[in-house]
């Protein structure tokens, strides 16, 4: 399958801003940052989550625990996607029982890594509450799932894909559209 | 990343980098064993046979409870105990297994080359618990990782493993993943036990305990089965114990901070000395919680990558 860039969406002005707008949507949200914690979904969700874990540093100027989830073990497609993925390793160093709990991941389509990401971490305490932070939202959601904090909306058709390129990762920030070709 | 192959039957035949894939899976897996809810969902309703033609009781219930921690259900076929291979009633067993629906099957075999039979009989993965003398591979990958977790890499490692080699699968396996994963290899023990042609396989041979130990990062002692004694490969238990028997002073001639290391059951005050059984440089129970951990690895890997079309 050939994937044909169409076009950037955002920009890494544009995804810092939106990272700073949902910090401060935390922070009004949950009035303050008693029993926060920031957790990113592996890959691109962790370094989003150590971003807003430090704007939310800057802002507030109190440290929140900081972890990443990996949900392979969780897939509901294991056995029909094409390449086997690795399992990673899940860093929580804190129990996230009673927690409010922040779950942060680049973005938002069917909604079935939002539902393993649940269940994940359902198994490793029992958190307050859980809240959903993406930076982008593209749409066609197949379980009933939608996102506290959201950095932009992007309607996509399913032909399409949307890229997310994060400096941690792929060396620069960017959000692009890229389309299926024959 | 799956693995390029759908058992697993020895180290002999694995590549470094599937080593590797295998070790860093188990990392994740270790992980999980480490949470106050040790299981997650991913092969809920895959069958996992264990076939076991040969006594076992801690493979056979590590790789039970590396199946139920991934929410697989595991079933045990009794095997009657036979020392003579019967290709065909091998093959029918296999048949049956298809006809269970098992999703994977677990064998341990008296005869070198069964599971490898198993496995060119049947389209499930096969994984070898022990064929005869010939390998022992989940017992090698979950040392591998006992020394990588301790010494955060293997290549240049000095192990030395000590005992009866010439019977030994564990032996045989670890010396294949050692050595493709940079480890220099050293056998230590009698010469009645050392098989012949052994420095084909890129080891140095020892027939001095304290020669063979000096200097080493892992001493890696192997279980003496007493009725070896019975055939002649040593006079008695007492005197082996006397010469490769392994006891505090042996361990001063090692580097400070080496390993002590056993498959397990260890024969205490034989092969090793009580003391170093519980010294706080041996790692043999983390042998024992990383096999778990290990065999978790190998489950996801073989049966999930079964279902890939790559």
């Amino acid at each position: 399958m050939e994937l044909q860039t169409k076009k950037e969406l955002i920009g890494a002005d544009g995804i810092r801003r939106a990272l700073v707008r949902i910090s401060h949507e935390i922070i009004e949200k949950n009035e303050g940052l008693e029993d926060i914690v920031v957790i990113g979904i592996r890959t691109r969700g962790v370094p989003l989550a150590k971003r807003i874990t430090s704007n939310l540093k800057e802002i507030e100027g109190q440290e929140i625990p900081n972890g990443s989830l990996d949900i392979t073990l969780y897939r509901d497609d294991l056995t029909t996607i094409a390449k086997q993925p690795i399992v990673h390793q899940t860093e929580i160093p804190f129990d996230v029982t009673d927690k409010k709990v922040i779950l942060v991941d680049d973005v938002l389509y069917t909604g079935r890594t939002v539902r393993a990401a649940l269940d994940a971490l359902m198994d490793l305490g029992r958190p307050e509450s859980i809240q959903l932070a993406i930076l982008t939202d593209r749409g066609h959601r197949e379980l009933p799932i939608r996102a506290d904090y959201v950095g932009k909306n992007i309607p996509t058709s399913k032909d399409e894909l949307i890229d997310v390129n994060l400096k941690e990762i792929d060396g620069e920030d960017a959000v692009v559209l890229q389309e299926k070709c024959e | 990343m799956s693995l390029a192959t759908k058992d697993l039957l020895g180290l002999e035949n694995l590549t470094q980098e599937n080593i590797e894939i295998i070790l860093d899976n188990a990392k994740s897996m270790k992980e999980v064993l480490g949470r106050s809810i040790k299981k997650v969902p991913t092969l809920r309703g895959k069958l996992v046979v264990n076939l076991f033609y040969e006594p076992s009781t801690r493979t056979k219930s590590s790789f039970s409870l590396a199946a139920k921690r991934l929410s697989a259900d595991g079933m045990s076929l009794s095997a009657k105990r036979s020392s003579v291979v019967k290709g065909e009633s091998l093959v029918d067993t296999a048949r049956t297994l298809r006809a269970l629906g098992a999703d994977a099957v677990v064998m341990r075999h008296g005869v070198p080359g069964a599971a490898k039979l198993l496995a060119e009989t049947i389209d499930i993965p096969v994984l070898n618990a022990g064929d005869g003398a010939h390998e022992h591979p989940t017992q090698a990958l979950l040392d591998l990782f006992t020394i990588q977790e301790r010494k955060k890499n293997i290549a240049g490692q000095k192990v030395a493993i000590v005992g009866d080699i010439k019977h030994s699968r564990v032996a045989r396996s670890n010396i294949w993943g050692l050595n493709k994963l940079g480890a220099e290899v050293r056998l230590i023990g009698p010469s009645t036990l050392m098989p012949e042609q052994i420095e084909d396989l890129d080891v140095e041979v020892y027939s001095d305990l304290e020669a063979g130990l000096k200097n080493v990062d892992v001493a890696y002692l192997l279980r003496i089965q007493r009725e070896r004694q019975d055939k002649g490969f040593f006079p008695t238990i007492k005197e082996y114990t006397k010469f490769y028997g392994v006891r505090e002073k042996h361990l001063k001639l090692a580097k400070e901070d080496a390993l002590i290391m056993h498959p397990g059951p260890i024969n205490r005050g034989i092969e090793i000395s009580s003391q170093l059984a519980y010294d706080e440089q041996s790692v043999i129970e983390d042998q024992v919680s990383n096999g778990v951990a290990i065999r978790m690895a190998l489950l996801y890997l073989l049966i999930e990558g079964g279902n890939q079309d790559e």
